[in-house]
């Protein structure tokens, strides 16, 4: 099976999830290739056990445009069965183009990847990570991969060529223009280096209620972060956010007080050393991941646990 | 100006999802079926836009007969008309699948914009917004926390969110297409005049029955099931104050952090 695995780049660097993504297609495959627009990421690209290294140099490609990402690897569709990406916000943007054009599924967000008598067979998560569901993909496919499923330090080293293509970026139309990319929070709370974090989800029910959660992290020497609604609700600000769309964590202790665990937040944590949840459905996804569960009633706990702190 | 917003019905957050027996798919008959989080956001982003642009706002759904009210709920916030496309056949599609069948039937509406939520509650594929606009040779942009719809220069600029807290603005060549990640507005409440006056405005059913589709089995469910767990979880049960204490004493002993 000969796949061809995207290769994303941030800021001169390569994206840590491309590598786990390059992890898991050599997981599968002993025909693994890798394409990336970057001369310094096809250099270190070289250094890992590939059939080739794809580099794309092309001045139309030196910012991110989804039409001009899609053009090129639309030009390679002939020449591998699966192509792997991922699962970034940039991925999201523009491999369901490729998908829609050439009429192939893109399936995204998976978690797992298996091979079987030439077919691949890939598991993803559904309704918001309480159900895994185990597919097998008759056609040639675009597949992401979530992030911390694969391990980028997993990948087999080796030595491989690197090989210039060139590609035809005429003709794609000028109707989406990107401006210098910029953060809104300058001096936000860093939570990727805080040791222990307590954790803010749906079940803290009001705002009034989010002063017991900074009062409890204050107890704890922790800092308070939160899951997307809470954020989207104006309770907490934007750099608190934990997940997908915020930062990613792995302190010693994530105490979380009514977060469910969707999959996009457990992206963003699951790293963590030791996981208490507090949450009152005991079908939340949390409890999956956690080290502590508790089903209750976190209003009530809480101030307990508060109080016994204070003694 | 044209508006569609697509919306879904899906299971409340806190439903129970329970399999059926062939374990080939999920047993729907005691959801609580809600609209989409983030359809929400995007309904309400284009009444926006309709109460500045005098835009016509046009509700569509896929989805099996009762998506019919998440189109309701949507006409009585202020939406002009709606689409059902339903499902009547039994079988579920992929996104692909769907993008292709919702295309058949919006295509001749010549749209404007397209608004959908970034990403479904149940199946979350994150792409249909994106296999339209490819469909429809619509621009399009991602994740979008604000917009400015330009008429005169037909082109709407919006504010994209990244990841690791960068955002970038961009912009859109109309006809475009846009998923919007919630927290962008605040979604309004139906008023009691809404609802009374959603009943009079007109809902178009389109069965899949009837609609000529070539759909593609490109995948093939081999088995659903709940995540096996890779931790051993400890439960912490009791009365509140049992637990608050054996809380302090896992912080305190187990964990050695107070």
């Amino acid at each position: 099976m000969k796949i061809l695995v995207f290769i994303q780049v941030d800021d001169n660097q390569i994206n840590r999830m491309s590598l786990e993504t390059l992890a898991c297609a050599q997981h599968v495959s002993n025909d693994v290739s890798a394409i990336t627009f970057n001369n310094e990421a096809a250099n270190e690209l070289a250094k890992y056990q590939l059939n080739e290294v794809l580099l794309v140099n092309h001045e139309d490609l030196n910012s991110y445009n989804p039409l001009r990402y899609a053009k090129v690897l639309e030009q390679m569709i002939d020449n591998y069965d699966n192509f792997l990406f991922a699962h970034t916000y940039e991925t999201r943007d523009w491999v369901p183009r490729l998908s829609a054009r050439l009429d192939l599924p893109f399936i995204s967000d998976c978690i797992g990847l298996a091979s079987d008598n030439e077919s691949i067979l890939v598991t993803r998560q559904s309704y918001q990570g309480k159900i895994n569901n185990d597919l097998k993909i008759n056609s040639k496919s675009f597949i992401s991969i979530q992030s911390g499923c694969f391990k980028s330090d997993s990948i087999k080293p080796g030595s491989s060529s690197i090989s210039n293509v060139d590609v035809d970026l005429s003709d794609i139309p000028n109707t989406i223009t990107a401006e210098e990319k910029f953060k809104e929070q300058k001096g936000g709370v860093d939570l990727a280096a805080a040791d222990l974090i307590v954790s803010v989800g749906r079940g803290i029910a009001k705002e009034e209620n989010i002063p017991m959660a900074e009062e409890l992290s204050d107890l704890l020497n922790a800092e308070v972060g939160s899951s997307r609604p809470i954020v989207d609700y104006g309770w907490l600000s934007h750099d608190r956010q934990i997940g997908s769309s915020g930062q990613v964590v792995s302190p010693k202790l994530y105490f979380s007080l009514g977060v469910s665990g969707a999959i996009q937040h457990q992206v963003g944590m699951k790293g963590s050393d030791k996981i208490i949840a507090i949450n009152k459905d005991s079908n939340a996804p949390i409890f999956e991941i956690a080290d502590y569960a508790i089903v209750g009633d976190l209003l009530e706990i809480v101030p307990k646990l508060i109080n016994k702190l204070k003694e | 100006m044209k508006i569609c917003v697509l919306v879904k019905q899906v299971p409340d957050k806190n439903d129970e999802i329970n399999l059926n027996e062939d374990k080939l798919s999920v047993n729907d008959s005691n959801f609580n079926l809600t609209t989409n989080e983030s359809d929400n956001y995007a309904v309400e982003e284009a009444l926006l836009m309709k109460e500045k642009f005098n835009a016509e706002v046009v509700i569509c759904s896929f989805g099996k007969e009762s998506s019919v009210q998440v189109i309701k709920d949507a006409l009585s916030k202020g939406a002009d008309r709606g689409f059902l496309i339903e499902n009547d056949l039994d079988k579920e599609y992929d996104i692909l699948n769907i993008s292709k069948i919702i295309k058949n039937c919006l295509e001749e509406e010549k749209f404007d914009i397209i608004l959908s939520g970034l990403q479904s509650d149940d199946q979350g594929n994150g792409q249909l917004g994106v296999l339209m606009a490819e469909h429809l040779n619509m621009s399009h942009g991602s994740l979008v926390m604000e917009t400015n719809l330009d008429v005169e220069s037909k082109s709407i600029k919006v504010k994209r969110e990244l990841e690791n807290g960068w955002f970038q603005w961009s912009n859109l060549a109309l006809p475009a297409s846009l998923t919007i990640q919630s927290g962008i507005n605040k979604p309004r409440y139906a008023s009691l005049r809404g609802i009374m006056m959603m009943k009079k405005k007109p809902i178009k059913n389109i069965k899949l029955s009837e609609l000529q589709s070539n759909i593609n089995d490109f995948t093939e469910i081999k088995e659903l099931y709940v995540p096996q767990k890779t931790k051993e979880t400890k439960k912490i049960e009791g009365s509140d104050d049992e637990i608050a204490d054996q809380l302090y004493n896992v912080l305190k002993n187990e964990l050695g952090l107070i």
